[in-house]
């Protein structure tokens, strides 16, 4: 335990999953909910956020627990941690942010198969200290979250023409207003965020060599 | 303790079950409240989008204290009865016998004049769908129209809850010239009738479009007595 909270080490934690382990686009896990949620970018920020906070205690918790799990029923256990703390999050979200809750409806209850969240409990917690655990939860949700909030940044911008719900494309410049700009009605559509996954995955590897399979 | 036994694992998952289900269970209690809050607003917000009044969750009691000027139940014989029209579970009343039942009535004064709200309750494909329709003074011109549904086929059937759909509904009629009910029709391309009951279906929503004209015939029969007791 003389190791220090921060050390090297435990900072790649955080950042390998931003980066060369990201879950979508090197492991290709999570792809389900990222092309459902990511229309907007509003969901994508709350899925981000209830991800983070259901994989970051639920590392923890099984982390603490790793040495009284009897071996049999682990993965039971495992998902009952989840399953309890996904439906938490389900509560605080429809108490507190009921519009986005709505829009969420049943991927804030598939957050419980997210692949990611299983993986990372199975791989990760379940042989570490809770501190790595909590910060390899941490980084896996950010890496996930990230593709997602550039996903849905892209997507309401070019697909609604907004932000957040705010306008940003003027509306002097659409058609119906005698402009020369239009919505692209195909990125409103789930096929377009597997595109702009494709994109993004494209451009990491082509930035980051060492990810590219002979 | 061996790890390994069953005894052991047995103990694991019953302790396991009972700490995380008096979480659960409280937590839910906890937020009860705040959630049951929400589905109110969000009931007022569909009111008032059925007489085409837009809110937002913050303004909604407001504009809904303000506009919607009266409430009240009615029988299928269309007199007024007792009770809270705003609690009134359209499920549990479209359970009943027809002479049993009670529904609910919403009455706006819009800068249109006076509008009765109508909410109807029936089944779509996956599960139930629901709505406000609004008629006007004369009690067959639809002024305007809500719907929502539970877990109808993103796409498909849930197209009923977009505003393309609902503004179809503005300015049919629920009676025809004799003054028989014929409620407003979902068609199907080519499908014959008369365009002032008549709106499109939606195509790959064909079972959530039949059971959405069948809600609203269901229900139209309902209000029949109100209807023509309150026309002028």
């Amino acid at each position: 335990m003389s190791e220090p909270l921060f050390s090297k080490k435990n900072l790649k934690l955080l950042s390998d999953p931003l980066n060369d382990s990201n879950p979508i686009t090197v492991q290709v896990l999570g792809i389900c909910s990222a092309l459902a949620v990511t229309a907007q970018l509003k969901p994508s920020i709350v899925m981000t956020i209830s991800v983070m906070a259901v994989l970051a205690f639920a590392n923890v918790i099984i982390s603490l627990l790793r040495n009284t799990i009897p071996n049999r029923i682990r993965i039971i256990v495992q998902l009952v941690v989840i399953a309890a703390l996904v439906i938490l999050v389900d509560q605080v979200l429809r108490a507190y942010v009921y519009d986005v809750s709505k829009q969420l409806s049943v991927f804030v209850g598939l957050i419980i198969t997210n692949c990611i969240i299983m993986g990372r409990l199975e791989a990760f917690a379940l042989g570490n200290r809770p501190w790595q655990s909590f910060l390899d939860g941490i980084g896996n949700a950010a890496g996930y979250g990230f593709i997602l909030i550039v996903v849905g940044f892209f997507r309401e911008l070019l697909g609604s023409g907004s932000l957040l719900g705010y306008k940003i494309i003027p509306e002097s410049w659409y058609i119906v207003n005698g402009g020369f700009y239009e919505n692209n009605g195909l990125m409103v559509l789930s096929p377009m965020a597997l595109i702009v996954v494709g994109v993004i995955i494209w451009v990491q590897r082509s930035r980051n060599r060492k990810l590219i399979e002979d | 303790m061996d790890r390994n036994s069953n005894t052991y694992t047995f103990l694991y998952a019953a302790i396991m079950v009972i700490v995380v289900a008096a979480v659960l269970a409280s937590v839910s209690m906890a937020l009860k409240p705040a959630q049951k809050k929400n589905v109110e607003i969000e009931k007022k917000q569909n009111i008032l989008a059925s007489v085409n009044i837009e809110s937002t969750a913050e303004t909604a009691e407001a504009i809904y204290a303000e506009k919607i000027i009266d409430e009240y139940l009615v029988n299928t014989k269309g007199e007024k009865v007792d009770g809270n029209a705003f609690t009134t579970d359209l499920k549990k009343e479209r359970a009943k016998s027809f002479d049993e039942m009670v529904l609910p009535v919403f009455v706006c004064d819009t800068e249109e004049g006076r509008k009765y709200v109508l909410p109807v309750y029936g089944a779509g494909l996956w599960g139930p769908i629901w709505g406000y329709v609004s008629v006007s003074a004369d009690m067959n011109t639809i002024f305007g129209a809500n719907f929502d549904h539970e877990g109808e086929t993103p796409g498909l059937g849930a197209e009923i809850s977009t505003s393309a759909f609902e503004e179809q509904f503005k300015g049919k009629e629920i009676f025809d010239n004799s003054g028989e009910l014929v409620s407003i029709l979902v068609a199907k391309t080519g499908q014959v009738a008369p365009e002032e009951h008549k709106v499109d279906g939606i195509s790959g929503g064909t079972i959530t479009s039949k059971g959405l004209e069948a809600m609203l015939k269901d229900d139209f029969t309902g209000y029949e007595a109100f209807l023509n007791k309150n026309k002028n």
